[in-house]
């Protein structure tokens, strides 16, 4: 799967990758960020 | 997943349209994953939130995986997946990634 150019809905873990985490790596890949959330699963 | 949650990537969706979207989960557990992998592609598998009945048929990558990890700036991922790369069960992790619906 391509990431640049598309559109990322990063959702991260609390306890695996963040969402930020994610959010920065794809757009050093050339995708666009619009939702970025952290889960936390119980 | 969230209801919340649901309802902003239903909200999103709509706006930007499904061709020009890609999920891209971070998280370790695997059920964990299944679930919101299951969410965005074929709805809510507990049926409560707004993507309960709905099939978004989102792609879906993890950031663990060789094929994302590749597309990524070396710096930036060692810098913000590093640490967790090292502490994380990867080849679970791909091996569930495998699995998504979709793919």
């Amino acid at each position: 799967m391509k990431l640049d150019g598309k559109k990322v809905i990063a959702l991260g873990e609390r306890d695996g990758v963040p969402g930020p985490a994610i959010a920065k790596c794809v757009e050093s890949a050339g995708a666009e960020v619009v939702f970025v959330e952290t889960e936390c699963f119980v | 997943m969230d209801p919340e949650n649901q309802d902003r990537i239903k909200g999103l969706v709509d706006t930007h349209g499904a061709d020009h979207l890609v999920v891209v989960l971070g998280a370790a557990d695997l059920e964990s994953l299944e679930v919101a992998a299951e969410t965005v592609t074929v709805g809510d598998p507990a049926y409560v939130g707004p993507l309960a009945g709905v099939q978004l048929g989102l792609p879906v990558v993890h950031i663990l995986e060789e094929d994302v990890k590749e597309q990524v700036d070396g710096g930036v991922y060692d810098e913000q997946v590093g640490l967790l790369e090292m502490t994380l069960d990867i080849e679970q992790v791909r091996e569930a990634a495998q699995k998504f619906p979709g793919r």
